[in-house]
Parts: structure tokens; C-alpha cells; sequence
């Protein structure tokens, strides 16, 4: 049963990226029934203030209501969420998205002020990139540029 | 209301008027990316500002909820710091604030991530890397305005000046900062501090700015006495709820 349910929530997209999963973002935490059949989803925002947290819960419940089951999402904060989580096939999806995946082993993610990291342009797979913004179109991303094929493209940014 | 509810708020309430007055720049950076930059540090700053008015509701105890602490309180019950709630003014100015609270933040949550209590500890290895991107973000655009043309460093050099006598709020213990250190849930603030100092006057250094030398400390905002600003502030916030009580959407 268990099964079955991780393969309704593995056809569940991140709202805000809908060539991703929420299973390739890492963010269901847990999967479990109870005696009465009742289902508990635990998930974990990936930033504090992501709007796509409610979207997603009611995405959830909405899935498995439709198979039958009685849901319960709960949220977890800690461990806190990091890219490390997300899955290869989950970073490949990314890049033919057209968003460079995090750059993974990042040993700098919590300095104060650590160089930007070495990116691949997802376009022309060029290294001579560079950092155009810390910020970009969600919390999560970054905005770059590349210096050969003059594209600029987001960054999924590594926390 | 108990000593920790109270101290959970002074965190919930620096991140809400801090992230609403970021919010005041939507549609009005100076160029695309930077308006972006502040409108995420601002969705960073009220999802994280949520996550600590949901635990100070359970505090409370009293059926509250995060709404009602952002939306139904008044300004002498709220208790940020008086910086946070200064106006923006114009670019420099704005990332002078928030280099200044971003540094004390950074070093605050760096702290509470090993907070003795434990829901504090959750909330604050969520927020602190999210936190280290804010600081790294305004302490670099205070080198590059610092170290820019004359009109640059001298703008910022006033905004420096201007915004000197809020910081002292922030890194001065009072009782309840006292309190909650002896009991391991806050830092020592005198620790805080001098982190923030050596921190700063490195980034001021490299910006070719001046450390104002005036001593004297604004405050008051801790203990929910404010300055005109924050009553604006919580109009414009707060303005549905006040018009249409208990509307949702």
C-alpha cells in the first residue's frame, strides 16, 4: 500500500518547476498509514517563505483523495531542507529545463562570503559563466550568465 | 504573555517590519534584478517572520493564531527593533539597514540553530541559510557603493551616519535578553556584538566608509516603544483586517 501511495505522490509536480517531481525535489520527508487506512504525507518547504508550499499540500491531498485515500500533510522544518536532497534525475530534468542544477558538495554554502560557484550553462554547456544576481525569479534561484553563448539562464541555488 | 512568548515575538516582529518595509520597493528598484533581490529577501524575511508568530501563537496558549499576531496587534504590542522599521529612503540607505541588521542577523541565528529550545533551534537552521545569502547580498552592495563614485560613497557615508545611532538596540542585552541567554535560548548578546563590530568595520573598510564615532543608542523598539514610522507601517499591513475584521480570502 505504502507502494502504491509513493507512486501517486511521485507523479505530483513542484508547481513552480513542472518538470520536477516533488520526490525529485526531496521534498516528501515521510509516507505512513495508520490502522483506519489514513494516510500521513510529511513534507518540508524548501525556503521559509516559498508560496508553493500550500499549492503543493493541496496537490497532495488532491491526488490521493482522487485514489480513495483519507490524507493528512503534516510540515516539518528540521532537518531543513537542501539541494543535496534533490535527485540525479531530478538535476537532469533541470538542466534540459533549461536551469542549471545545484552544484552539489558545495563546501561553502554557509560562509558569509564565499565565491559564487563554477555553473554550467544548461544551453551550451560552456563553464565561462557568471553571476548576474543572487536573486531570481523564485527564492530558490539565481541568475546568470553565460560568456559564450551570451544566454543568460537561472541558477538553482545551493542551500 | 511569558518571557519566552515575548522573546519569540522581538524575533517574528524584526522579520515582518523589516520584510514589509523591503516589500515597499516592489515595482521600484533600480533595475530589474535588484527590485527581484529585495522583494526575495522580503519573502524570505515573512516566511520566516510565519514560522515564528505559528510557535508564539502555541505560546500564547490561548487559541491566537499567526494572523492575529501579525494582523490584530497594535503598535505598542509589537517589538522590533527601532532600525527595522526606519523608511527606506533611497537605495543606499535601504542596504545600509540591512547590512547592518543582516550582520547581527547572521551571527543571531548562527547562535540559535543550537538554541536550547528546540523549536527555536528548527526554525533557525531553516532560516540561517537563507539568512547568509541576505548578508552576503547587502555587505557586498555597501563595498560596491562605498567604493563607487563620489556621489556613491558620500550618500552612503550619510545613510551610515543616519542609521549609526539604531544599532545599538540590537546588541545591547536588557532583561529579557539576560533571561533568555541564562536559560540557553538567546545569545550573549556582548558575544553578538562584537562579532558584528569586527565584521562591519571590516566591510566599512573595504568600502572606504568611515565607522561613525557618536555612542549615544536609540531604544525603545524592544519594548514596544516606537517611532512614528511603525504606525504607518501597521496601517498599511494591517489595513484589511482592521476594515474587514476576521475577512479571508
Amino acid at each position: 500500500m505504502i507502494d502504491t501511495i509513493k507512486n501517486i505522490l511521485s507523479e505530483v509536480k513542484d508547481p513552480e518547476i513542472p518538470v520536477l517531481t516533488i520526490e525529485d525535489m526531496g521534498i516528501v520527508r515521510d509516507v505512513s498509514v495508520d490502522m483506519n487506512n489514513k494516510v500521513t504525507v510529511v513534507i518540508t518547504p524548501t525556503y521559509s517563505g516559498c508560496p508553493a508550499m500550500d499549492t503543493i499540500e493541496d496537490d497532495i491531498k488532491k491526488a490521493l483523495n482522487e485514489a480513495g485515500y483519507e490524507v493528512d500533510v503534516k510540515t516539518i522544518l528540521d532537518p531543513p531542507w537542501t539541494t543535496d536532497w534533490m535527485s540525479e534525475d531530478g538535476r537532469r530534468k533541470l538542466e534540459e529545463y533549461g536551469i542549471a542544477p545545484p552544484v552539489k558538495g558545495m563546501k561553502d554554502k554557509r560562509t558569509l562570503f564565499g565565491k559564487p560557484p563554477e555553473v554550467r550553462c544548461p544551453h551550451c554547456k560552456s563553464m565561462n559563466t557568471s553571476l548576474v544576481s543572487q536573486f531570481g525569479s523564485t527564492p530558490c534561484k539565481s541568475l546568470f550568465k553565460c560568456g559564450d553563448c551570451a544566454e543568460p539562464f537561472d541558477y538553482f541555488k545551493c542551500i | 504573555m511569558d518571557d519566552k512568548t515575548k522573546y519569540v515575538l522581538r524575533l517574528a516582529d524584526n522579520a515582518l517590519i523589516l520584510g514589509q518595509r523591503l516589500g515597499e520597493w516592489c515595482g521600484h528598484g533600480p533595475v530589474l534584478e535588484q527590485d527581484i533581490a529585495l522583494t526575495n529577501i522580503a519573502l524570505d524575511l515573512i516566511g520566516q517572520s510565519r514560522m515564528l508568530y505559528q510557535y508564539a501563537a502555541e505560546c500564547k496558549g490561548d487559541g491566537s493564531t499567526e494572523d492575529d499576531l501579525a494582523m490584530k496587534r497594535d503598535v505598542f504590542d509589537f517589538y522590533n527593533v527601532l532600525l527595522v522599521e526606519q523608511p527606506n529612503g533611497d537605495w543606499g540607505n535601504t542596504l545600509v539597514r540591512q547590512f547592518f541588521y543582516d550582520t547581527y542577523n547572521y551571527y543571531l541565528y548562527e547562535f540559535l540553530c543550537s538554541s536550547k529550545d528546540e523549536r527555536i533551534a528548527e526554525i533557525a537552521r531553516k532560516s540561517f541559510k537563507e539568512i547568509a545569502y541576505h548578508a552576503q547580498f547587502s555587505a557586498e552592495w555597501i563595498i560596491r557603493l562605498g567604493d563607487g563614485t563620489e556621489e556613491s560613497h558620500n550618500r552612503v557615508q550619510q545613510s551610515v551616519n543616519d542609521l549609526w545611532t539604531y544599532t545599538g538596540e540590537m546588541l545591547t542585552p536588557d532583561d529579557l535578553d539576560r533571561d533568555m541567554q541564562a536559560k540557553g535560548v538567546g545569545p550573549n548578546l556582548d558575544d553578538i556584538k562584537s562579532k558584528w563590530l569586527r565584521k562591519v568595520e571590516e566591510i566599512l573598510d573595504l568600502a572606504t566608509l568611515k565607522k561613525p564615532e557618536g555612542t549615544f543608542i536609540q531604544t525603545g523598539g524592544k519594548v514596544g516603544e516606537h517611532g512614528e514610522y511603525l504606525g504607518f507601517i501597521l496601517a498599511e499591513l494591517q489595513f484589511m483586517q482592521r476594515a474587514y475584521p476576521g475577512m479571508s480570502w
